[in-house]
């Protein structure tokens, strides 16, 4: 069994974590945009969270700061999970990337910045991965409304323009 | 920031002096800048040296829509940068605007060879976000179902993995063996592909009468034909040359870039997550994980392969431990009540409207709940805002995590082996790209 919260503990440094919140048994390490390149560093070394299982972005719109960033660490040789989160403004919607410390993080911060249009500083290929490159817009933010788009994979930007639908709001 | 599409400008791959040494532009068209290309390739693509290469999205061999742009110096491979994306269909978007039971047939449409194991990966992030309990019966006809799955999955790899690397007649067995899983499939659920049986609290239905028989039909046929495929391939020595040391990566290599499953399992790595994080029930059936040492792509076929015997063993377990009960929880406020008794119960009636109209509530907060799927760990991360419809749908799907380090693996290897190990990599581009 994945050792519950209560029988495992995380001797982190002052000032790294500004709170901890337990929800069905998962514990949420909170950080601070400043801090969580330190944070990971320390989990991964001296914690030994090995691996990064996920990382991803859940928007609490219309809450403000609006980003939430979620890193889903686990550790292989102790068992455990952890999940440190991250919140980000709309109007500073920029984070350190964490490739230097988890390599996966590459493609799941492409996803991120792709879906969420938030921005990872310092990450070596910073480019979208699911959308067309010539794309506009960031579609998982709650404000973009769920429709059709026609000839989503053609490079032809006029005839793309032309066929698009359009919120009418 | 990126936005404009940019094609190679000829000027710049023009060396000086030197009218041969030119990429032609119009064989490679890139949806990247040149000041991203070249962080990708070596300098040397750039002179025309070495050449860029693109491979699918139309490819047999990417086993769906995968496009790979290759930088090829002969027939070795320099660098593979994978591009994906083609299949993205926005499931995850799609899954905000609909209640926690109308986004389960999206899930099976994300990794489509184990429809089930998504099912019950979505099924038990709302179960976790909610708090619902899922009867006994249910609980082992999903495990029952999930290595059917497994098996399911594993013999569309074996297929299509065996036929890229020129073994024709093992795909049509494996195809053939594949019809009895579906079978199982359509007599539980109605649907040979799409099942979408897994429900919040337990199952769509119990299973039929017949299910046992069909159940044992493949556990007496199965350990046989397992045992002919293994016969077909593991001393072949074409098989073993194609694969044997081909697209090695370390253990650690293997942990840093996030593989799960058989890619992580062949290099030694013992991590399921049915030992790891027992769910449904996993930690009252014996099996063992089996383990690869060299994580070549040899060893990851040697561990798929073994997994057959195991999920075997789990089923026959499984189908020993099942009594009769119900397999729904009775929890009138995520359950739909049976169908006679809307006829005479008041309550059950408005609990039935309210279901089918709105769907039940989850409180705030997020889960994350992981299943070992065929391909590795596949997690759904759940966010609940207090109404009926999820704010995030998240699916931590093992063939993206498990393809980013094919660059890696495949670097300095032959374009014939590449083949090989995005083959050994067991990807499903619709769980790729959600």
């Amino acid at each position: 069994m994945t050792t519950t919260p209560s029988t495992f503990q995380l001797d982190i440094p002052e000032g790294l974590v500004t709170g901890t919140t337990v929800f069905r048994d998962e514990v949420t390490l909170h950080a601070s945009k400043v801090t969580v390149l330190a944070l990971l560093a320390h989990l991964k070394d001296v914690q030994k969270f090995e691996m990064l299982t996920d990382e991803t972005c859940v928007d609490y719109y219309p809450k403000e700061p609006r980003f939430g960033i979620l890193y889903q660490l686990y550790s292989l040789s102790r068992n455990i999970r952890v999940r440190v989160k991250v919140m980000l403004s709309e109007y500073d919607a920029v984070i350190p990337s964490a490739c230097s410390v988890y390599r996966n993080a590459n493609w799941l911060e492409r996803e991120v910045y792709d879906l969420f249009g938030i921005v990872f500083e310092d990450h070596p290929d910073l480019r979208r991965i699911l959308m067309p490159s010539d794309y506009q817009g960031h579609p998982l933010r709650r404000e973009i409304p769920v429709q059709v788009e026609e000839n989503a994979f053609s490079f032809n930007r006029a005839r793309i323009d032309a066929e698009k639908p359009r919120a009418t709001e | 920031m990126v936005n404009e599409t940019t094609k190679i400008s000829e000027q710049a791959l023009i060396v000086e002096n030197s009218p041969q040494n030119v990429v032609n532009t119009e064989d490679v068209q890139l949806d990247i800048t040149m000041e991203q290309l070249k962080k990708l390739v070596s300098p040397r693509a750039l002179t025309g040296e070495t050449m860029l290469l693109n491979m699918g999205p139309q490819h047999p061999s990417t086993h769906g829509v995968l496009r790979l742009l290759l930088e090829l110096d002969g027939e070795t491979v320099i660098n593979c940068i994978p591009d994906i994306g083609f299949l993205h269909t926005g499931i995850e978007k799609t899954a905000e605007s609909k209640n926690f039971l109308k986004a389960i047939p999206l899930t099976d449409r994300t990794d489509y060879l184990a429809p089930m194991s998504n099912n019950l990966a979505f099924c038990g992030a709302v179960e976790k976000l909610v708090g619902i309990d899922v009867p006994q019966r249910a609980q082992y006809l999903r495990v029952i179902l999930m290595e059917l799955t497994r098996m399911n999955s594993h013999l569309v790899w074996l297929g299509t993995h065996a036929l890229d690397i020129g073994a024709m007649s093992v795909f049509l067995y494996c195809m053939r063996e594949r019809e009895m899983i579906l079978d199982v499939y359509e007599a539980v659920s109605g649907a040979r592909m799409m099942s979408s049986f897994i429900r919040p609290g337990g199952l769509w239905r119990d299973v039929p009468a017949n299910f046992g028989s069909l159940v044992q039909k493949i556990l007496d046929v199965f350990p046989r034909r397992v045992g002919e495929y293994d016969k077909l391939l593991k001393d072949n020595p074409m098989w073993k040359e194609r694969t044997v040391g081909v697209g090695k990566i370390s253990a650690e290599d293997a942990i840093a870039w996030g593989m799960t499953g058989p890619c992580l399992r062949g290099s030694g790595v013992n991590y399921d997550v049915r030992k790891a994080a027992p769910y449904s029930s996993y930690d009252h059936f014996e099996f063992s994980v089996p383990l690869g040492t060299n994580g070549d792509v040899y060893d990851r076929y040697r561990c798929r392969l073994d997994e057959f015997e195991q999920s075997m063993s789990i089923i026959r377990q499984a189908m020993k431990k099942l009594t009769p009960g119900p397999v729904m929880t009775d929890d009138r406020k995520v359950a739909p009540p049976p169908k006679h008794e809307i006829a005479y119960s008041m309550e059950s009636l408005i609990h039935h409207f309210k279901l089918w109209t709105e769907g039940f509530r989850a409180p705030e907060g997020e889960v994350y709940f992981a299943v070992e799927s065929g391909k590795g760990e596949y997690g759904v991360l759940l966010s609940g805002d207090g109404s009926p419809k999820p704010r995030r749908v998240h699916m931590r799907a093992p063939s993206f995590n498990n393809l980013q380090p094919l660059g890696v693996m495949s670097q300095g290897c032959l374009l014939a082996d590449l083949v090989a190990i995005i083959g050994s990599v067991d990807i499903v581009l619709g769980d790729v790209d959600r």
